[in-house]
């Protein structure tokens, strides 16, 4: 039963696991590439057939990013880090907080860089000459007495040791942002024409309503296009908040890349559609009397308080969704000619008659696309990259340095042994220049002499 | 002079770029060296000056912008980065044979930007971000050290395929294999994480955009498949001691898998980036 125990753990914990991880979610994740992703049936059915259409259907092809095996892969993998981490931490959290000046003089004499040294003097000059050396080297030194003399040791950034786990924790944390964004919060979206609101938004892809609990009003949209007339420069909807019948944010601005955060829901501004209707705001400049409407393509439509009849009588798309360019408006205060004109959508003309001036403000009524997303786990999910790019720093370019002295007294006469040695946990090349750099502070000090 | 004319002038100065380096390794002409190198920081100058620019030009034009965005520019970005990546191991390894396996890579990126459309086009909303410039940038500088890391997988194969028979002159001047592995490990270590600063940006982005830091479109997935293999090589390099001709191969399919996520989603699979096809 042990053995069997142990040959689990050991097939968990080992990297050739993470390696057939690694290359199976790289293969798998080529088909949702391919195969074009969360699309109905039909248009499996159009495109592959019927038996494939079903055979993908039974392998969940259509949404493999969700499906049953593709998230055991990934947990698979998620069990593999895991498993890994425990069984390594221990004992690389030993190295981290080994005490050094404990090291059996045996393994010094090994160690993959070595200078030996002759100096005479007592070891406790020597202990401190080699402590002031270090030191002008950038190495901060302890040392303990020995009975045959005296160890010294420094090391830089023992817990470098620690990064490669912290690149590995960070994917859990990835993860289980993850797995917080998709059981606590959702994704969707809802289309609300200028002057409405919704306390209701649509999950994408079911459809199914989620009420908001407060409302959002659209009081405006606006797309403002390029000089060249055809290139969106700006989509922005004017939004307002309320909650249980008070204001909460009052005509806050979004655009794309700009959204606006309410109680942890977000609403992106990704989509706009044109309506049949126009926004009509008229005033007497001679009375200041003025009045808004929204009025219907077509209609003629009266102000018995200001004597004006009008409406809109032809308008100029200007793409196929129907954003209206120009409109044509025709305008009377029963006194002499109505004014026919045509006036460019979202401006003001002037009508100036007999009797008043008027000003004519016209704009197409839209509706604003939001997106609508509330996603709890996304700072956990920052956190996790934070971790991670901190973690692949401190494994690649950071490592664990370590060099001992170890003065002994020689048997015969006043003279004492300096072995000088260190280890580096890796990037050897440039631990052998760092090494070779302190050397050469031992061997231009007179105390020392090279042996 | 405009930006179009001085990134003109940068093809055919990476160009000679990389004949020179050819030369110096196929006519053992050491001689002409210095000269090469002055070619390629001059080159990087001009080609810096052309990014500089054009974000001026872009600027005149009233749509200002960071010249990142398109395909074309993302190209002569990417000639930038593999210039600087080449450089800087130039400086640091003291060797230019390096060049005739790194310059190449500049020089083709220019021509294909040279096939791209130039003309400065307004940003549409969605790409009017900072982070789209954090992301462009962390991006190619990964994509860069992962070209120069397969073109020094080829040095090493072609030096190692010829230690077999008895080496030629030209092969014996290349680096010793050792040396060439240790070039290839390290350039992979610093492409991945860049590469991982790519991806993260590009995550960042989106959420800011769209409300979703991962949505498993073609281009997120093909940059996650090339993070999945770089992981497995320094992996297997790591804690199996996969070395040689082994991580050779592997930092030249790495960067196959680059080039697709890079152009062939483009061109091959549609999605969120389409805009970078352009």
């Amino acid at each position: 039963m042990k053995k069997t125990e142990n040959m689990v753990w050991r097939f968990f914990a080992s990297v050739r696991l993470a390696l057939f991880t690694l290359l199976i979610l790289a293969t798998t994740s080529v088909i949702g590439t391919l195969i074009p992703q969360k699309n109905p049936l039909d248009f499996y059915i159009e495109s592959f057939g019927q038996r494939t259409a079903q055979f993908f259907q039974l392998l969940d092809v259509p949404d493999m990013y969700n499906s049953w095996w593709f998230l055991s892969l990934l947990s698979l993998f998620s069990i593999n880090l895991i498993v890994c981490t425990i069984d390594r931490l221990p004992n690389v959290w030993q190295m981290v907080v080994l005490n050094n000046l404990e090291t059996d003089p045996e393994r010094l004499e090994k160690m993959p860089q070595r200078q030996l040294f002759h100096a005479r003097g007592s070891t406790a000059d020597l202990t401190e000459t080699a402590i002031a050396l270090l030191a002008k080297n950038g190495w901060k030194a302890a040392h303990e007495h020995k009975p045959d003399g005296s160890l010294i040791f420094s090391q830089k950034t023992p817990w470098s040791r620690l990064g490669v786990y912290a690149v590995h924790l960070s994917i859990l944390v990835i993860f289980a942002g993850a797995i917080i964004g998709s059981l606590l919060g959702f994704k969707a979206g809802v289309m609300i024409p200028e002057g409405s609101a919704s306390d209701t938004v649509y999950e994408s892809g079911t459809g199914t309503p989620i009420p908001l609990g407060f409302t959002v009003q659209c009081d405006d949209f606006n797309v403002a296009y390029y000089a060249d007339g055809a290139t969106p420069k700006e989509f922005r909807s004017i939004l307002t908040v309320q909650e249980n019948g008070k204001t909460t944010i009052d005509k806050r601005s979004i655009i794309v890349n700009d959204p606006l955060n309410y109680k942890g829901i977000t609403f992106y501004q990704s989509s706009y559609e044109p309506m049949q209707g126009f926004n009509v705001v008229i005033t007497n400049t001679n009375t200041k009397a003025s009045q808004s409407f929204q009025i219907p393509f077509g209609q003629k439509i009266s102000w018995t308080e200001g004597g004006i009849d009008f409406g809109i009588i032809n308008q100029e798309v200007r793409s196929r969704m129907g954003d209206v360019n120009r409109l044509k408006v025709w305008f009377s205060d029963g006194q002499g000619e109505p004014s026919i004109f045509w006036m460019d959508n979202n401006a003001i003309q002037t009508i100036t008659n007999p009797a008043a001036t008027y000003e004519f403000a016209a704009s197409q009524v839209y509706a604003t696309g939001l997106q609508v997303a509330k996603d709890p786990g996304v700072w956990t999910v920052y956190a996790g990259c934070t971790l991670m790019l901190i973690g692949l720093y401190v494994a690649f370019f950071l490592s664990h340095r370590r060099i001992w002295v170890y003065i002994t007294n020689e048997e015969n006469g006043d003279r004492c042994r300096i072995l000088v040695c260190g280890a580096s946990s890796k990037n050897k090349i440039a631990f052998e220049k760092e090494f070779a750099a302190l050397i050469q502070g031992f061997t231009n000090d007179s105390s020392f002499q090279n042996a | 002079m405009n930006s179009s004319q001085l990134l003109g002038i940068t093809t055919f100065a990476y160009l000679f770029s990389a004949v020179l380096y050819i030369a110096i390794l196929v006519f053992r002409a050491k001689k002409i060296g210095l000269f090469a190198t002055l070619v390629t920081a001059a080159a990087f100058l001009v080609n810096t000056a052309g990014i500089g620019l054009r974000w001026y030009e872009s600027h005149q034009m009233g749509i200002g912008y960071a010249p990142l965005s398109n395909m074309y520019e993302s190209l002569v970005f990417f000639a930038w980065s593999i210039a600087l990546v080449y450089l800087f191991m130039e400086i640091r390894y003291k060797n230019r044979l390096l060049g005739a396996f790194s310059m190449p890579f500049a020089a083709l990126a220019m021509i294909l930007a040279g096939l791209k459309n130039p003309d400065i086009k307004p940003l549409i909303p969605a790409l009017q971000s900072n982070w789209l410039i954090a992301h462009v940038i962390t991006c190619f500088i990964g994509y860069a050290a992962f070209a120069v890391a397969s073109g020094m997988g080829i040095m090493y194969l072609v030096k190692d395929r010829k230690t077999d028979k008895t080496a030629g002159p030209l092969i014996a001047s290349l680096p010793e294999l050792k040396v060439i592995d240790d070039i290839i490990h390290k350039t992979l270590v610093f492409g991945f994480l860049w590469l991982t600063a790519g991806i993260i940006t590009g995550a960042v982005w989106a959420n800011s955009a769209w409300g979703t830091y991962w949505s498993w479109d073609p281009k997120e997935t093909w940059s996650l498949i090339t993070w999945f293999i770089y992981a497995a090589t320094l992996h297997a390099r790591f804690t199996r001691g996969w070395g040689g001709r082994r991580i050779a191969w592997l930092a030249i399919g790495g960067f196959v898998s680059v080039m697709f996520t890079y152009y062939g989603v483009n061109y091959l699979l549609s999605g969120l980036h389409s805009y970078g096809g352009n």
